[in-house]
């Protein structure tokens, strides 16, 4: 029972983007599409999950005064090993997230679970920690990159909708559309929140 | 020649494709430390110090040690480690010889290890194969690019605590409508190379 609630906590409740408000640049950055934010969302997941399942086994072997440095190798290396994996087989998709994948390594949220959960919970509940908040953090990239890409380019996972054409407004894909985008979902979501209190 | 290419480098990296309003890298503590004017100042001094230095020491690993030994694929993890501890080495140099400088900077200098601007600059350094004096111009262009944006947008800050705000946008949201804005007003020096 408390393992589902591990995985479910951090889509709504504890959602990563949403309701920590982490891992923002990546957010902003490569949602122009929403191809950009499944592949970013599947590497970011990987990656978590990873660094997750080797931080906890290892909660007890790492020395307290220098478990920051070693999260930070941990991740850095299945950064590199994802890197490879999609430069091989999706090479497109590698080009277009360009610098933000192995910017995975400075992720807040990937540094933030290891420290505040892997590295006190056993391999199971770490598992589904990382599944859920990867998941979150794949769902919220959508709904970002949902907005932009259907505004912005009147298209949706490269489909043409709504019939806009060339009438799209340009703005939602440029920088200020990411940061405006970003900015009215927070505000709405804490709207809702505050009506239901 | 080369000067004015010099000079080309450090205007786009400041003003056309600034490094938090355009490529999005940074926003954490662009966002973190933006509440007060002197915190922001001191913040974009931390920066700049340690991403001009964090700069020049990947592109001497990159190309004196990774491009070499042929081992390039090493570079997320041997640009992160080399960051991370020249940020403690500071520190601990900052500490001893100028505790003065020490004072103003010091609770900034750990929060740049996971900042995302130093590791993106020292990597986009390498992807666009920048010699030594285009790179040490990129940096700094970022760098002083990265300190600007914040310096604007924590005096917008100081000003929006006496605004009027509609209660659910308090906060992240109204900060990031606040950046879009400065975003469009930085998009119009699109034209200017």
């Amino acid at each position: 029972m408390s393992l589902v609630r591990e995985f479910t906590k951090g889509i709504v409740a504890e959602n990563p983007l949403f309701r920590l408000v982490l891992g923002m640049c990546p957010s902003l950055a490569i949602t122009t599409s929403v191809e950009n934010a499944l592949g970013m969302g599947a590497a970011f997941t990987a990656v978590l999950f990873a660094s997750n399942i080797v931080i906890s086994a290892l909660r007890k072997v790492i020395p307290d005064s220098v478990r920051i440095p070693s999260y930070i190798v941990i991740i850095a290396t299945f950064v590199t090993l994802i890197e490879m994996v999609m430069h091989a087989f999706v090479p497109a998709l590698f080009e277009s997230l360009g610098i933000f994948i192995p910017l995975i390594v400075v992720n807040c949220i990937i540094l933030g679970r290891a420290e505040a959960f892997a590295n006190k919970n056993s391999i199971a509940p770490s598992i589904m920690d990382a599944l859920g908040m990867g998941l979150g953090f794949t769902l919220a990239l959508i709904i970002v990159s949902t907005f932009r890409e259907v505004l912005g380019a009147g298209t949706f996972l490269g489909h043409s909708v709504m019939g806009l054409g060339a009438n799209s407004a340009l703005i939602f894909i440029l920088p200020p559309g990411a940061f405006i985008t970003l900015g009215c979902i927070l505000g709405f979501l804490n709207k809702m929140q505050r009506s239901k209190a | 020649m080369y000067m004015r290419e010099v000079l080309v480098i450090i205007i786009g990296a400041v003003l056309v494709h600034n490094i938090v309003l355009s490529q999005f890298l940074g926003i954490c503590p662009f966002l973190g430390v933006s509440k007060k004017l002197s915190s922001a100042i001191g913040m974009g001094a931390a920066v700049t110090f340690v991403l001009v230095l964090a700069s020049l020491i990947t592109w001497l690993l990159q190309i004196f040690i990774l491009e070499p030994l042929n081992i390039t694929y090493l570079q997320t993890i041997a640009f992160i480690l080399v960051i991370a501890s020249l940020v403690q080495f500071v520190e601990m140099v900052m500490k001893k010889n100028t505790p003065d400088l020490y004072k103003a900077l010091g609770v900034y200098l750990p929060l740049i290890t996971t900042n995302c601007a130093v590791l993106g600059v020292a990597i986009l350094n390498i992807q666009k194969s920048y010699g030594l004096a285009a790179m040490l111009a990129n940096s700094f262009g970022n760098a002083i690019g990265f300190t600007l944006a914040l310096i604007l947008f924590a005096g917008i800050r100081e000003r929006l605590e006496e605004a009027d705000i509609p209660q659910s946008l308090q906060g992240v949201p109204i900060a990031l409508i606040t950046a879009a804005l400065m975003s469009v007003a930085f998009l119009g020096f699109t034209g200017l190379l």
